[in-house]
């Protein structure tokens, strides 16, 4: 086994993070803005109005914009895969890279081809077909979010495949499996619609503003009307499929529920936590209280974590030493059959290698009693198993609250404008103005209570990051880290800038 | 019919086609090689613009091609995907680098209040053309030079280069000079292919002292690349080659490239075709007033690049080899995915020839009239 520096670990992580995190400002709002580019196009193509076309090309230049930097954002993440966690990438990459090579085949192709139709077809396609391509480019990067959560959804939740001893590494056993995991299912729904809502968010920030400077006015309102609709429909549905998410994840990764809830004592009946501030002292399984403060609504965790009012929600403490009572095993049990697991795995390899069949096959015999365990026999600790619980839990809570907010401000919005009242309700535009960034912030707290709620696994419960990771210096990884963020941030200013400018110059340049 | 196919074919195919996309992405290169020539042929702002926004309309399919290939890699062969980007860290990253720099410079460079100038963008496009392609060329590279790494009895990949105390990763592999003179090679048939596509795409009879400069470039550039095109081709026919017997074990072999020719007599036949083609598409485009050169040399490159990247991988050779240790090497049988993957991602390739003919068919829409000046600069271009 190689032996890795945990400094090593953290930047490797850290470089993903950073990196992941920067693709997320710019992915969700092109989820959602290519489609309201096609509702736009698709007005002005059944209404014949000048005007829709000069929205439809305004907004379409912000998404291009946006466009470029997510691209070249993701590259890297592709590629980081093997740069940075080779053996990760080795010992699933007969599963994980499948959705991968899917994604390109079929989703960025589709992306980048019709991009161009879109961008620069205006005078050599029909009027039909340019808004034909408008919806095959957000057709083209929803399913590019289906793919990649395909392959986000099975290291939260590995299925449909086996260990291969001899290889040392997880075969693939049943693709369709892999793409109908429950988990990919949810957080595919869950995550698109939350784009939807974060370019609806983004519309409405854009035109409030020309409310509030009064330019523009007649395309700002029209633009409401589109967002608004689409708003508050995506964000019920990021609601509802964020239950399912936390259910799933209650069902796949209890330890990330009990993180996201601050749940460190499991009962039956347990309540939800509406608002907490949580005690950052607290470690598993000593006295201290979990909260400094805390409101709690009876009853409701159990009922979304299992369906079932009164049912059992294991807590952290129950996750790491095990709870007899309602039958859960902990980790420190679940360590100790990894350790055999990987004891008898070397044992095998070892007969294999000098030709000893007999002793080869006792090995594995032995070894697939605690197979599944193989992933714990890594951690040196059962704490270990615990993510960073303050981390989780606000990132969640943000991410909630701000989930029951946004259905209000699009019905509120949609509701003054059809009244015709939205330009005299001044006290609505700061609101308005705001929604952009408040979905931003959902959109990161969402995936690090997905990502960091997942630690301390790569791949939940078979590999903890810290044997996923590349052989490398520190160094090498602190001096990529350095270049992404100079240049990402280079190149995110100048974004920034850029955008603010044609916001400044409205549609009428276009 | 497809899940009858043996695990030896499947994974030969595979290689096929993760070759077919590394060679489409050569020819695709040429958005490289336009992005490097623009300083040189680009004398007023009207021809850059022209430049960049015939350019612009293509960069993202070779991007995607280029990722594409990433992820095929990834999924057909895991090993060779772990133990190329994970060791060779360097060069690869610096490759990715210069994408990403790419990926913004069309749709920022002319745009107001884009921060950095349009002098900056320029400067990522010629980085990206230029070194990006070069390291491509190296990274090809080591398929004959190899590498020096081992792997452990987990496949774990440990990266043995050192120069002076400081571990290279994969950096080492532009200092050789079979290498660099790919890598070479690359950059200035991509430039060959830019000025090729650039006279095809363009409205030019207003402008025809940029088509002179166009015509100059491909027979200018043409004669950079030939002295490295010949110096690969001798090197690659004379060296020796990482060998694997029938028990898999690697070991040197003389003249290994040379004796696959001779056992794969189409790559042979792909290599001359390739080199013929390159030349008359050089041909019509320097001295034959032809608009139609890039579809020739196009088509030449994609030959060449698969006898490239099939010559080291076929007849019982190891196409990342390691020097280090000769064991470690990786074989497209020992570096696979499982039949099982690879089954199922054969079913996916049945998609392929649907998505390239879709392409085809909006980049000929796209392409039936020839870019005009008034396009190039009114408020919507790049
Ligand atoms: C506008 C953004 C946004 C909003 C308002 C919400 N979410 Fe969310 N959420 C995301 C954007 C997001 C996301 C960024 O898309 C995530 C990250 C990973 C994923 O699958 O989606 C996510 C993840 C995520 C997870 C973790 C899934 C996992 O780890 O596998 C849960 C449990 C929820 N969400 C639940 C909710 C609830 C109950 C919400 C309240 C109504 C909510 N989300 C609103
Ligand atoms: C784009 C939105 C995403 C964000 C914001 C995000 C965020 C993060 C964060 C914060 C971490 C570090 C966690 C920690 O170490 O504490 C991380 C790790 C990681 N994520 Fe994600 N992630 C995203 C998408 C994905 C997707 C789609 C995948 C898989 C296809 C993925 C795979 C990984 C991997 C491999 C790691 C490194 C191993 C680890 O630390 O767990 N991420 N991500
Ligand atoms: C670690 C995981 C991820 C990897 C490896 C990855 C990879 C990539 C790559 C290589 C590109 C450029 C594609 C091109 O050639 O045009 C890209 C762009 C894109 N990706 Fe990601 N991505 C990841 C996470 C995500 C997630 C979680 C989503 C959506 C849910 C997503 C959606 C998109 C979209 C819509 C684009 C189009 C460009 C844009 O962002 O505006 N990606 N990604």
């Amino acid at each position: 086994m190689i032996d890795v520096d945990p400094s090593l670990v953290n930047w490797s992580r850290a470089m993903f993070a950073f990196t992941a995190m920067y693709h997320w400002i710019f992915v969700p709002l092109t989820l959602g803005l290519s489609f309201l580019c096609a509702f736009f196009e698709t007005i002005y193509l059944k209404t014949g109005d000048e005007q829709w076309k000069t929205i439809t090309k305004f907004w379409m230049t912000l998404f291009g914009i946006n466009f470029a930097i997510g691209v070249a954002t993701g590259i890297i993440l592709e590629f980081e895969f093997g740069t940075n966690w080779s053996n990760y990438s080795w010992m699933v990459g007969d599963i994980f890279g499948a959705p991968l090579a899917i994604e390109g085949i079929f989703a960025f192709f589709m992306e980048a081809t019709f991009f161009a139709v879109m961008f620069f077809g205006w005078d050599r396609v029909s009027k039909g077909f340019h808004c034909f391509s408008t919806w095959m480019v957000a057709v083209g990067s929803n399913l590019s979010a289906v793919w990649i959560l395909v392959a986000n959804g099975w290291m939260q939740n590995p299925v449909g495949m086996a260990f291969n001893p001899e290889q040392a590494r997880f075969e693939m056993q049943n693709f369709a499996e892999v793409v109908f995991n429950p988990v990919a299912i949810s957080k595919m729904t869950h995550t698109s619609s939350s784009g939807f809502v974060m370019a609806s968010a983004f519309v409405l920030s854009v035109s409030c503003w020309y409310l509030f400077k009064k330019q523009h006015v007649e395309m700002a309102k029209k633009s409401i009307v589109v967002a608004s609709v689409f708003g508050l429909v995506a964000s019920c549905f990021v609601g509802f499929t964020g239950d399912e998410a936390a259910y799933e994840v209650a069902q796949k990764q209890p330890m990330k529920l009990a993180a996201m809830e601050g749940l460190y004592t499991g009962e039956r009946g347990a309540g939800i936590v509406a608002m907490g501030i949580i005690n950052d002292a607290k470690d598993p399984g000593d006295l201290q209280d979990a909260f400094l403060l805390e409101v709690k609504i009876p009853q409701v965790l159990s009922l979304l974590a299992n369906r079932e009012f009164g049912s059992f929600v294991p807590g952290i403490d129950d996750l790491v030493w095990g709870n007899e009572e309602e039958n859960i095993m902990g980790v420190n049990t679940m360590m100790e059959k990894g350790k055999y697991a990987l004891t008898d795995l070397a044992a095998f390899k070892k007969a294999k290698k000098v030709g000893d069949e007999e002793a080869a096959e006792a090995a594995l015999t032995r070894f697939n009693v605690n197979q599944k365990y193989m992933g714990y026999g890594y951690l040196d600790t059962p704490e270990e198993a615990v993510p960073p619980v303050n981390i989780v839990f606000n990132s969640f809570h943000i991410m909630a609250v701000l989930g029951s907010l946004f259905p209000v401000i699009f019905g509120a919005f949609l509701f003054f404008t059809l009244k015709g009242q939205v330009t005299e309700k001044r006290w609505l535009l700061p609101i308005g103005l705001s929604t952009a960034f408040l979905g931003l912030l959902a959109q990161q707290a969402g995936w690090v209570t997905a990502e960091v709620g997942r630690q301390p696994w790569a791949i939940q419960g078979l590999m903890p990051v810290k044997i996923a990771t590349t052989n490398l210096s520190t160094m090498s990884v602190q001096i990529t880290f350095a270049m992404f963020a100079v240049v990402f941030t280079m190149l995110l200013i100048a974004e920034i800038f850029i955008m603010l400018r044609q916001i400044s110059t409205g549609p009428e340049g276009h | 019919m497809i899940s009858n196919l043996d695990y030896v074919t499947l994974q030969q195919l595979w290689w096929v086609i993760c070759a077919l996309l590394g060679a489409l992405f050569l020819f695709l290169n040429f958005v490289q090689g336009g992005q490097t020539l623009l300083w040189q042929v680009a004398k007023t702002d009207a021809e850059s613009a022209m430049i960049v926004n015939s350019l612009g309309r293509k960069w993202e399919i070779t991007f995607t091609t280029l990722v594409t290939f990433g992820g095929a890699l990834f999924a057909s062969f895991p090993k060779f995907y772990a133990t190329s980007f994970g060791g060779a860290y360097w060069v690869w990253v610096l490759i990715l680098f210069t994408f990403i720099i790419q990926a913004v410079s069309y749709e920022y460079r002319t745009k107001p209040g884009n921060v950095w100038g349009r002098k900056t963008y320029e400067l990522f496009m010629f980085i990206n053309g230029s070194v990006g392609v070069l390291l491509i060329g190296a990274a090809v590279g080591t398929f004959y030079t190899g590498s020096s790494f081992s792997l452990n009895e987990m496949n774990q990949v440990t990266w043995e280069y050192t120069l002076g105390g400081v571990n290279l990763r994969g950096l080492e592999a532009a200092f050789s000079l079979f290498n660099l003179s790919l890598g070479l090679f690359l950059v200035f048939n991509a430039r060959v292919l830019g000025a090729l596509y650039l006279l095809n795409n363009l409205e030019l009879s207003p402008m025809a002292a940029l088509e002179e400069r166009l015509r100059k470039a491909v027979w200018t550039n043409f004669l950079c690349a030939l002295p490295f095109l010949l110096f690969v081709v001798v090197s690659i026919l004379l060296r020796k080659g990482f060998g694997v017997d029938e028990d898999g074990v690697v070991s040197m072999v003389s003249f290994k490239y040379f004796f696959n020719l001779l056992a794969l007599p189409h790559l042979l036949l792909m290599l001359l075709g390739g080199i013929g083609l390159v030349i008359w598409g050089v041909r019509a485009g320097a001295f034959k007033n032809s608009s139609k050169g890039i579809w020739f040399a196009g088509f030449g490159t994609v030959l060449v690049g698969l006898t490239v990247l099939c010559l080291p991988a076929f007849n019982g050779t190891a196409f990342y080899p390691s020097t280090y240790d000769l064991q470690s090497s990786l074989t497209i049988y020992n570096a696979s995915s499982s039949l099982y993957t690879l089954v199922t991602m054969t079913y996916v390739a049945l998609a392929i020839p649907g998505v390239v003919a879709y392409v085809a068919y909006l980049w000929k829409l796209m392409d039936s009239r020839k870019l005009t000046t008034d396009e190039a600069t009114d408020e919507e271009a790049y």
